[in-house]
């Protein structure tokens, strides 16, 4: 399984071929797409900056919980850099396991701890201004 | 020795730049490098108290200690934080761990 981060645009059927074979029952997948608001706010476009080495890394280190926990789960991460419009996809995760159950909760916990560990930012783009998502203004 | 120090995001911006080399004295922990690094760049320290770190792409405290060649990235808070708390069952032990102060 092959994991990425890069401005190219995703192809959201990728990650589930990296996952998907004849041990696993079931594929589940997340798709996330640069919404249009955000806490009220219009947003025009999304900038997303990586530290893509560690963003790989931990991407792995998502993998490989997923594996001992969910035994026979497969994991593929797919995630977009640069400058997105809203509607634009900007991450796919692939979740394949022997079971259905298994592979949603792993698809969900790839999604989550992505969110809190994957040294990814955000910059939103407003009509009038712009900011880093979670500094806390 | 040399440590190389990587921005990201508003630390970049702060910093006015994505990277930089700090001469450090041997054995400088992380929090050494940052003192460093905000004395260079003051506009850093009103962040410190968000901010994790990565030595050589792995989280660590700051009290980690630093080697020659070492690469150190200063980790302002990611994207998806706010929404965490609802995820029932997805612990992040390495975000819990690794948030340390400088």
């Amino acid at each position: 399984v092959s994991h990425r981060i890069g401005p190219e645009p995703l192809d959201v059927s990728a990650p589930l071929r990296e996952v998907e074979g004849p041990d696993c029952g079931a594929v589940v997948s997340f798709t996330g797409v640069v919404r249009a608001s955000n806490r009220g706010k219009q947003v025009v476009a999304l900038d997303y900056e990586a530290y893509p080495e560690m963003a790989l890394k931990v991407f792995a280190q998502i993998e490989q919980a997923a594996a001992a926990r969910w035994p026979g789960t497969r994991i593929a991460i797919h995630h977009r850099v640069g400058h997105c419009a809203p509607g634009v996809v900007s991450v796919v995760i692939a979740a394949a396991s022997p079971h259905r159950a298994d592979a949603f909760d792993a698809c969900r916990m790839a999604i989550e701890q992505l969110k809190a560990d994957a040294p990814i930012w955000k910059h939103e783009k407003y009509p009038d201004g712009s900011e880093w998502v979670g500094m806390g203004s | 020795m040399r440590v190389t120090v990587l921005y990201f995001a508003a630390a970049r911006e702060r910093a006015g730049r994505s990277s930089e080399v700090l001469e450090l004295p041997e054995g400088a922990t992380v929090a050494l490098a940052l003192e460093a690094a905000c004395a260079a760049h003051p506009a850093l320290r009103p962040l410190l108290d968000k901010l994790r770190f990565a030595v050589d792409q792995s989280f660590s405290p700051a009290s980690t200690a630093l080697r020659e060649g070492s690469e150190l990235a200063l980790i302002p808070p990611v994207s998806g934080g706010v929404e965490l708390a609802a995820a029932a069952g997805c612990e992040s032990p390495a975000a819990g761990a690794a948030r340390g102060r400088a």
